[in-house]
């Protein structure tokens, strides 16, 4: 069973994004970029399928600038056996990539795509739900739980007040949530190893897949800021103004 | 031009999150239908029926979505879409579930998360965990939306539009819904609650959490929130998740306790009316957007509170 695994690289989590000051987007220069914490999981649980025995080729996939190769490498030292990389300076729209992957797919084959459920820069949370609509395929979105067997896979999907079970018959999308797993951090022995697994690069151009915006991006703004407000002394005295001064209670 | 709102329901009632999105498509346009798709679901199309503004409503039910099911939703939907230039449906988990699917299958963008409606073709939403705003501007003739309830206030409850029966398209054979595991609680529901009391890492274990959390806010009548390293940690469910990746809340009082304050949970707070924090680190990025701030163990912060809140008769 093949398991295809689209990351992107994406400005990390911990570093706070700034608004450029003539409004055009975020400034990521000079700014530390890492795998997208969803997709790391996503990466995690393909490599433990594969150790477990139900995959038997874990490929990572990337659609992004040169750079995004080391996400891929990261990828490959966490287990991926190989990576592709779609190279384009674009920044694409969740639709696009989609598309990008559908045609991935058409040469690839795999069983199972398994993909973080949001990237933490554009925030959108769809590129999984369209790349199944695309293709046709069932989804299971928000995954924390997901088993293979055959033709099949069972996923526990976190909704609104619970969990939900979903059997799908594969080929599927699986999307990762928080709680599926907790990503390994790749030993140095297999960061060296993976510097010598293979990476296709393949120009975006050269697919022919529409990537054209649909979205124009018309301003980048700072959101209001909150002013910060008072500390107090004791819990009394909180009780006191949240009563008397803000009204809240 | 006409607007689709796909309503939020457990099936046996309409949640809030309709009414507000309801609001944000009559920004776009007079002619709202709400659409409830879900299964034994009249009480909550006869609820929609009464949001003021709302021309018309459309139920369908079938098991599959009942279950909630995308691909079920993907079969009625776009058939549907052909009445409509605009699908709104707001941006909680089953909204974002199925709108995707819909956009796709139309060859549209998603505009995800809409904060502001500026025109019919200009939307503000925010990027980067909420510290970006990107103002953006769609050039596809049919709009699909998801909308941040927490941004629009609810549609009034005057409008009496008729509730016209469709049809459900046949279901997806290639998925089965197997079973769910819904958390029943007396308290309010996280994203309508109008006040929230989180507990974060701080806390150190789950019984920790549900010892002085869980006390606290009922006290208060309060939902409960968890930050992601609460959730992460195994303290809290992860449906306590406030944040980025969890929730979006915007309570009149936000009660943030052993939270330090990381962007991804602010992201998910930072509009509510009135934040209280109380961390025993001065520097804890919380109190830069706390109102009040309680520099102080929760250990003993907490049961201070407990006291000081009886005696001001809660």
């Amino acid at each position: 069973m093949k398991v295809l695994v689209p990351v992107k690289r994406v400005i990390d989590y911990n570093v706070k994004a700034r608004v450029k000051p003539d409004q055009t987007g975020v400034d990521l220069a000079n700014v530390k970029m890492s795998m997208n914490p969803f997709d790391e999981i996503a990466v995690e649980e393909a490599v433990r399928l594969k150790e477990k025995g139900a995959a038997t080729e874990v490929v990572a996939v990337s659609i992004g600038p040169v750079q995004a190769q080391e996400t891929l490498r990261t990828a490959l030292a966490m287990g991926a056996d190989r990576a592709i990389l779609i190279q384009t300076t674009d920044d694409l729209e969740p639709l696009a990539v989609a598309k990008v992957l559908q045609k991935i797919i058409g040469e690839e084959s795999p069983d199972v795509v398994i993909m973080g459920k949001q990237a933490i820069d554009g925030d959108n949370a769809a590129t999984g739900q369209m790349l199944a609509a695309i293709l046709g395929w069932p989804q299971a979105t928000f995954a924390s739980a997901v088993e293979l067997s055959a033709g099949k896979a069972k996923v526990t999907r976190e909704v609104d007040g619970g969990l939900q079970t979903l059997e799908v018959d594969l080929p599927a999308i699986v999307t990762a949530d928080l709680r599926l797993n907790e990503p390994r951090y790749a030993s140095l022995p297999n960061i060296m190893k993976a510097k010598k697994k293979p990476l296709d690069i393949k120009e975006l151009a050269s697919l022919g897949v529409d990537t054209a915006p649909r979205l124009k991006v018309v301003k980048v703004t700072e959101p209001p800021k909150r002013a910060g407000g008072v500390k107090v002394e004791t819990a009394a005295d909180l009780v006191m103004k949240l009563k008397t001064e803000a009204g809240v209670l | 031009m006409a607007v689709l709102v796909i309503a939020d329901h457990d099936n046996a009632s309409l949640k809030e999150d309709t009414a507000k999105t309801v609001t944000a498509a009559l920004k776009l346009s007079s002619d709202v239908d709400v659409l409830v798709a879900g299964q034994g679901a009249k009480a909550a199309a006869d609820a929609a029926a009464k949001i003021t503004g709302v021309r018309k409503v459309l139920l369908a039910e079938s098991a599959e979505l009942g279950q909630g099911l995308a691909e079920a939703f993907e079969a009625l939907v776009v058939p549907l879409a052909a009445n409509y230039d605009a699908i709104l449906t707001p941006s909680t988990s089953q909204g974002r579930n199925v709108s995707p699917r819909i956009a796709a299958k139309l060859d549209v963008a998603q505009i995800s998360d809409v904060i502001e409606v500026v025109d019919a073709n200009t939307f503000v939403r925010p990027i980067y965990a909420g510290n970006a705003l990107e103002t953006v501007q769609s050039s596809d003739a049919k709009k699909v939306i998801t909308v941040r309830p927490t941004a629009f206030k609810p549609a009034g409850d005057g409008g009496s539009a008729k509730v016209e029966t469709i049809a459900a398209p046949a279901a997806p054979a290639k998925t089965h819904f197997v079973g769910q595991q819904l958390v029943k609680s007396e308290r309010p529901e996280l994203t309508a609650a109008k006040i929230v009391v989180s507990g974060g890492r701080a806390m150190g274990s789950a019984e920790e959490f549900q010892k002085v959390i869980e006390p606290l806010a009922d006290k208060l009548g309060a939902a409960v929130g968890a930050s992601r390293a609460a959730v992460d940690a195994g303290y809290a469910p992860n449906d306590y998740q406030v944040g980025q990746t969890g929730k979006v809340v915007a309570p009149e009082l936000y009660i943030a306790i052993g939270i330090s304050g990381a962007i991804q949970h602010l992201a998910g707070m930072k509009d509510s009316k009135v934040i209280v924090a109380i961390n025993k680190d001065a520097d804890a990025p919380i109190f830069q957007v706390a109102d009040y701030g309680l520099v102080a163990d929760y250990k003993t912060a907490v049961p201070e509170l407990m006291d000081a809140l009886s005696k001001a008769g809660k």
